[in-house]
């Protein structure tokens, strides 16, 4: 069945509208565009680290999710709904429950990058039947846009404020896609907002309903802690991909596809501009930093080119 | 009649464990409770029970899978020591306030450092602000009865519940103990039947909310109401199970306390050293005696006032230090329990003992009553924050 946007929206929503997250924001989009993914048959029980995503959707005595849902702490998602879905194994063995259920976990960058790292790690290794999902916005942006290991190079954050001496975050942001590619899990994917959402939408497919463990990293931007009018989400996304700043692409069983190559691969400066992160970047006398980050976006961009072409 | 064998306290426990076969087990290995799971996984790998082991890649894992499991609508378990009970004590808050009974066996052991990994009760004693329900074992035969009554505990009151015994001294030590034949385990323990989890038919669940400052603390009430109806039920349940197995139990032990005017509270396997020293003592005609406590949480303070109002000095005897130049909790607890009660007649010290493994001898135990003996001819407490045996 060939994929359209239409048909998908008329699924029926598994969170609802009226939460608190921000206009603009990419995590309510990826949650929910992930959780259409789902055959409208299958029940799902959805695990969220402590996050924006969290505190805006399950505030007592209110909760925005339609399935069953947990949130037990920011490190530990992972860990979390391996027990569920576990549980949910020796119950179906025992004829205990006859549903038939999916399990999704939910972590911001921080709690999958850095503090979440070992129990993803865990849960990646042994294997549980699950999706762990990245909505990654390059921070703590939670607690007020601290960096994290995914922050990228030169990034003004809290913590990593482009300062008179320190110009932002002075390393190269984590690969965490390759990470868990290196757990041998039988899928692992990068994706974003592209388009009519096909490639997520698919790639939540896959993830969900490959046996074992897999991992979507999913770039979600966040206006407040980028620095962008709410209005831009899209652009900045489609940005991402056309300058090969975070390219979209799938690792199925070890074999690694790329599912998008930018006919004319632009600029980085054009996805740098566009967020006012980047801005002390585009001052007269560091054009050194767009330099160093276009070099290292064509390194990373060679490495991938020559994995897929394996 | 039981069945008779011979059992180091982690076997007892992880036998108690097949008997009752929980649906799933999350564990990490950590000396001295290392064994449990290790013997458990033998159990799941033989097809001998229905449990599914999650082999965690740490304790704070190990305690946030149970939380999933139980949420989910299993009965988990987990066993663990030291360090890392340290490590899941962020997901012990949780497990409480979520109100999941979770089972966590506790062979519990000094906390570095310096790094040590022998007996003493830093380990459970750190974490008993949790909220979780704390049984204490003297003995094997203790920890393996105390471990067949922790889930209709927990259960009845919706508190997560820890059973501890002492690393190595009883973790490790082989002892007779009667066992309970596995089908009377299984009446007694009875099915997990919650009434909302996470995989209920037709009724998703949410779990884990944000509370704000409008709910938090009604959320904490309930959690100490549970603490409190607990002390009942487990009455209730020792009672019900010295029925099956002529073993009672309730929250405290008294030992030699009818006449006593001089009394020390244990916790653990050293209330065995303290009976056989005050065996020696009563022969002598000294009217001393014992108050064993078995419920860590909820505190008995009713009970423990109780059994103290007529002594005349008692020793409270820590197995760790709370390191406030004061003294350690069970001291702190007593005397709050006394006055509480109005009773301030008897003179009470605190003695830090046995940390990181110290052999504590019956010795050790009569040289405590000998100062208690003092304190009554002299009318002189002295200092009541002390050491027992240390160098210094």
């Amino acid at each position: 069945m060939s994929y359209s946007l239409k048909e998908n929206l008329m699924k029926e929503e598994r969170l609802a509208g009226g939460h608190r997250m921000c206009a603009g924001c990419g995590s309510p989009i990826a949650v929910r565009t992930i959780l259409r993914a789902l055959e409208p048959e299958d029940k799902a029980v959805v695990c969220s680290a402590t996050s924006c995503l969290e505190v805006s959707t399950f505030m007592y005595p209110y909760t925005s999710w339609k399935g069953s849902f947990i949130h037990n702490a920011f490190e530990n998602a992972a860990a979390t709904i391996s027990g569920v879905e576990t549980a949910y194994r020796a119950l179906k063995k025992q004829g205990k429950i006859d549903d038939s259920y999916k399990f999704i976990a939910f972590g911001g960058d921080g709690g999958t990058y850095d503090i979440g790292f070992q129990s993803l790690s865990g849960a990646m290794e042994r294997g549980h039947d699950m999706v762990y999902v990245c909505y990654d916005n390059e921070a703590y942006m939670n607690t007020g846009i601290q960096r994290s290991s995914s922050t990228p190079h030169f990034a003004d954050t809290t913590t990593t404020p482009a300062g008179k001496v320190i110009p932002g975050k002075m390393q190269q942001k984590k690969n965490l896609t390759k990470i868990m590619v290196a757990h041998g899990i039988p899928y692992a994917a990068q994706t974003t907002f592209i388009g009519n959402f096909k490639d997520i939408s698919e790639k939540a497919h896959k993830a969900i309903y490959t046996p074992g463990a897999a991992f979507l990293n999913v770039m979600a931007p966040c206006p407040r802690g980028w620095r962008y009018p709410s209005e831009k989400l899209m652009e900045i996304t489609k940005l991402a991909v056309e300058t090969c700043v975070w390219p979209l692409y799938e690792v199925f069983e070890g074999k690694y596809t790329l599912n998008y190559r930018p006919k004319e691969k632009k600029p980085v400066v054009e996805y740098l501009k566009t967020q006012g992160r980047f801005a002390h970047m585009f001052k007269p006398g560091n054009e050194w930093m767009i330099e160093e980050v276009q070099k290292e976006v064509d390194r990373n961009w060679e490495d991938l080119l020559k994995l897929s072409e394996l | 009649m039981g069945i008779r064998e011979r059992l180091s306290g982690n076997e007892a426990v992880a036998y108690a464990m097949k008997q009752i076969n929980p649906d799933v087990m999350g564990a990490y290995p950590i000396t001295p409770s290392t064994e449990i799971p290790q013997y458990f996984s033998a159990y799941v790998d033989n097809g001998e029970v229905d449990t599914e082991f999650i082999a965690v890649e740490s304790e704070h894992s190990a305690m946030s899978t149970c939380i999933g499991a139980q949420a989910a609508g299993a009965r988990a378990i987990s066993a663990t020591s030291s360090c890392g009970l340290c490590y899941m004590t962020e997901m012990l808050y949780v497990a409480a306030s979520d109100r999941l009974p979770i089972t966590l066996a506790v062979s519990c052991r000094a906390l570095s450092g310096p790094i040590n990994i022998n007996n003493d009760h830093s380990d459970a004693m750190g974490v008993r602000d949790t909220g979780w329900l704390m049984l204490f074992a003297e003995n094997n035969q203790e920890a393996y009865d105390n471990y067949l009554q922790a889930m209709r505990i927990g259960e009845a009151v919706s508190l997560p519940i820890m059973i501890c015994q002492d690393g190595f001294i009883t973790s490790h030590a082989i002892e007779n103990i009667e066992l309970v034949e596995t089908e009377k385990v299984k009446e007694f323990v009875g099915k997990y039947e919650p009434q909302h989890f996470l995989l209920k038919k037709d009724e998703p669940m949410s779990v884990g909310a944000y509370a704000t400052s409008v709910y938090y603390m009604e959320a904490k009430r309930q959690q100490a109401q549970a603490m409190i109806d607990a002390k009942e039920v487990i009455k209730k349940v020792g009672a019900e199970f010295g029925k099956i197995t002529g073993r009672t139990y309730g929250l405290i032990e008294t030992y030699e306390m009818e006449d006593a005017e001089e009394a020390i509270l244990i916790i653990g396997s050293s209330a065995g050293t303290a009976k056989e020293a005050i065996q020696e003592l009563r022969a002598q005609n000294k009217k001393v005696g014992l108050i064993k406590i078995r419920s860590f949480r909820p505190f008995p303070s009713e009970e423990i006032a109780e059994a103290l109002k007529h002594v005349k000095a008692f020793a409270a005897m820590d197995k760790d230090d709370s390191f406030n130049a004061h003294c350690g909790p069970i001291y702190a607890e007593t005397c709050a329990a006394l006055y509480a009660a109005g009773i301030h007649e008897p003179k009470g010290i605190n003695y830090i003992y046995g940390l990181g493994g110290r052999d504590v001898r019956v010795e050790s135990i009569q040289h405590v009553f000998a100062e208690l003996e003092k304190i009554v001819q002299t009318g002189d407490t002295g200092e009541t924050y002390r050491y027992l045996e240390v160098r210094e």
